[in-house]
């Protein structure tokens, strides 16, 4: 296994080698790779990703969102039904949002959401064939950053690769532009990223700025950063 | 399926945006996104792609029984093709409402203004004629569909080539293309449509609407104009209050742009043209690879070629192929494969030679022969249009009787409209046939065919 990592891998291909070191290591497998029986296969073609101590995960184009258990995602409500709200996450299916599932929420005190509006919830059940729940508290009853997102901002699509690039790399766009902006930034796995700004000038240029980073290496971004802050400040 | 929602948020903040002048991909407010006109190998089929809208038209004749009434006019039959592979909302097989919007906006815009000479598509009088359709995929939606099939359509027209026919007696011949050169329609005029998106009850318009923008828009306006300022259709729909000055305004904007596609058309076709008879290389495939596809820029920033090791995969494929019993003798060249590189993460472009890996983001402006901006800044096209204003004053005594659109004219129609139309969804607001000179074109004499191509 150790052997492919970096390696542009297909799907089929069977990491071997797994269990060679000691005996037995517990292995975390992420995307692209699926566990069939003993073995593990590749379900995506891309380039195989390793994290110490037994992380692997395959890298690869996405834009289609399939809902993982334990994932912080955007989504959009859509509706409400008795006691839930149906809320878009990108996924073939709504989820669903119980009014009960957020900070302080009681029967009487129910939280104050409309259609239309966005929310950062964390993804409780992620089944094959069920429809996903999100839930907006953690298992201690606090929100811990969950919850109703203002509205205000701007809701940003972007494919699945960049939001874990953004998430992964401790150094990017974000980091490079938050040194120059204030800015508010919601990150969803499921490519949907929330952006407030003080002007709307500065919420256009950071989000065309993210989506630029996609294909870019960390000194490219560097410097385009450095143009956008530049040029929002007046200069150039 | 339907399509992802628009949360609040983002309606908020595009009509804030919109309000301070300001569009997301920072284009002025009467500036196009760049457009890309490609033409494919076949004649008849062309691809036309306004920012990450893109359409595919494709044009074909067949000889059909006339019509009674009209025995000695061919027909031109437009059919539009909204696939779910465009946007996830439109649903295959029957046409949606938008369908038929879109379908009937070219149908006004390409038949009714008679841009096709129709009477030369007759073989014998009463018995054959050429039926030319087209037939116009979406492959995309961004926004602004009306426009870019507009251009397809006009374009993918004026590329056709028909076969040519002798008629001796009785007996029909039509001649295959190794015998008889074909022949082009001929295209008397070339009307093409331009849309403005209105905001604030009217007051803010803006021209060639992203589709985040169509979905936060009060309603829009499609003019169907050509160069020389003779407006074939008119579409209002939506929710709003056309002002009579706003309608003046939008057509003298629409006249302007129109000049400058018609003009990126028939650039296009005579390349096209010139490649066909100089033997080089064209269509979609030549094409490609000279413009690279998806306009957004995004595409073009390469990062330094990453090396990634596929030998394995090399192996493992040649495996499988000795595996299938070795129908397949597949060399695995490992000097070459070393060389395979992925350009870009995430896309996978792979190369075996060193070709595009060059860093285009610094160097700022790429001009692409085909990709054009139709502007550069906001004061020129207003410039363009108030000329424009006196312009239409000018043709009003103009002696020819074609010229149909004139200063009094435009005046006595929207009169006519009254001050304010309050519109509804998909009708309304339409013009009529007289004064705006949609219909009755048709008195014009038929031998000046050829003389506005």
């Amino acid at each position: 296994m150790e052997d492919s990592i970096g390696k542009v891998v297909i799907p089929g291909d069977i990491l071997q080698n797994l269990d060679e070191k000691k005996g037995k290591i517990k292995v975390t497998v992420g995307p692209g790779l699926i566990r069939d029986g003993s073995h593990i296969a590749v379900t995506k073609s891309g380039i195989l990703r390793h994290r110490e101590p037994s992380v692997f995960w395959v890298d690869c184009h996405q834009k289609r969102y399939v809902p993982a258990r334990g994932d912080n995602v955007i989504g959009i409500v859509t509706a409400k039904q008795g006691d839930v709200f149906k809320v878009d996450i990108g996924s073939s299916e709504p989820a669903s949002l119980s009014f009960m599932a957020f900070e302080a929420a009681t029967k009487r005190n129910r939280p104050n959401l409309n259609v239309g509006d966005c929310v950062n919830a964390k993804l409780l059940v992620a089944n094959k064939d069920c429809e996903p729940e999100l839930v907006c508290i953690d298992s201690y009853g606090r929100s811990s950053g969950l919850g109703i997102l203002p509205n205000e901002g701007f809701l940003l699509q972007c494919s699945i690769g960049l939001v874990r690039q953004l998430l992964r790399n401790k150094f990017n766009v974000l980091t490079f532009l938050g040194k120059a902006i204030q800015y508010e930034v919601a990150i969803g796995m499921n490519g949907r990223i929330w952006l407030h700004c003080h002007t709307v000038r500065e919420t256009i240029a950071i989000s065309n700025a993210i989506c630029r980073s996609e294909l870019m290496s960390d000194e490219e971004v560097q410097i385009m950063s450095k143009k956008v802050v530049d040029s929002l400040q007046g200069f150039e | 399926m339907k399509d992802h929602p628009l949360s609040n948020c983002e309606e908020k903040f595009v009509l804030a945006a919109i309000a301070e002048n300001r569009r997301f991909d920072g284009r002025g407010v009467y500036i196009y996104r760049p457009i890309v006109i490609l033409y494919g190998h076949d004649r008849g089929c062309c691809h036309v792609q306004i920012g990450c809208t893109r359409v595919l038209a494709q044009v074909s004749c067949e000889v059909i029984i006339p019509k009674q009434t009209r025995p000695n006019e061919g027909v031109l039959h437009m059919n539009v093709e909204l696939s779910p592979m465009a946007c996830p909302s439109f649903e295959a097989g029957k046409q949606s409402d938008y369908g038929v919007e879109v379908n009937r906006a070219l149908e006004r815009l390409l038949r009714d203004s008679l841009c096709i000479d129709l009477e030369s598509l007759c073989i014998m009088s009463g018995e054959k004629v050429w039926q030319i359709r087209v037939d116009v995929h979406v492959l995309n939606h961004d926004g602004n569909l009306i426009d870019c099939s507009s251009i397809a359509a006009i374009a993918a027209l004026s590329h056709f080539r028909r076969p040519d026919v002798t008629v001796s007696g009785e007996e029909v011949t039509i001649h295959p293309l190794d015998e008889k050169d074909a022949v082009p329609l001929s295209v008397n005029h070339i009307p093409l449509s331009v849309t403005f998106a209105f905001f604030d009850q009217g007051r803010t318009l803006l021209v060639d609407p992203t589709d985040q923008e169509e979905r936060v828009m009060d309603g829009k306006m499609v003019v169907g104009i050509n160069k020389h300022r003779e407006l074939c259709m008119l579409h209002v729909s939506g929710k709003m209050l056309v002002l009579q000055d706003q309608v003046v305004r939008c057509v003298n904007i629409a006249a302007a742009r129109v000049g400058e596609i018609t003009d990126l058309i028939k650039d296009t076709l005579e390349k096209d043209n010139a490649a066909r008879k100089s033997g080089k290389e064209f269509g979609f495939a030549k094409c490609l690879a000279d413009v690279i596809l998806g306009v957004d820029d995004l595409l073009k920033h390469y990062v330094d070629s990453m090396s990634v090791d596929t030998t394995s995969v090399g192996q493992t494929a040649k495996t499988v192929v000795d595996a299938d019993g070795n129908r397949v003798q597949m060399e695995v060249d490992n000097a070459e494969t070393g060389n395979v590189s992925i350009k870009v993460p995430g896309t996978g472009k792979m190369s075996t030679n060193t070709e595009g890996g060059a860093v285009t983001w610094c160097e700022g402006e790429e001009s692409d022969s085909d990709v054009i901006l139709l502007d550069k800044n906001d004061s020129t096209s207003s410039e363009v249009s108030s000329k424009q204003v006196s312009a239409v004053v000018e043709l009003s005594d103009s002696e020819e009787e074609s010229v149909l659109m004139t200063s009094q004219d435009l005046e006595r129609t929207e009169l006519s409209k009254s001050r304010a139309i309050e519109t509804r969804e998909n009708r309304g607001g339409r013009c009529r046939g007289k004064s705006f000179g949609g219909r009755n074109r048709g008195k014009r004499g038929r031998g000046n065919g050829q003389r506005y191509f």
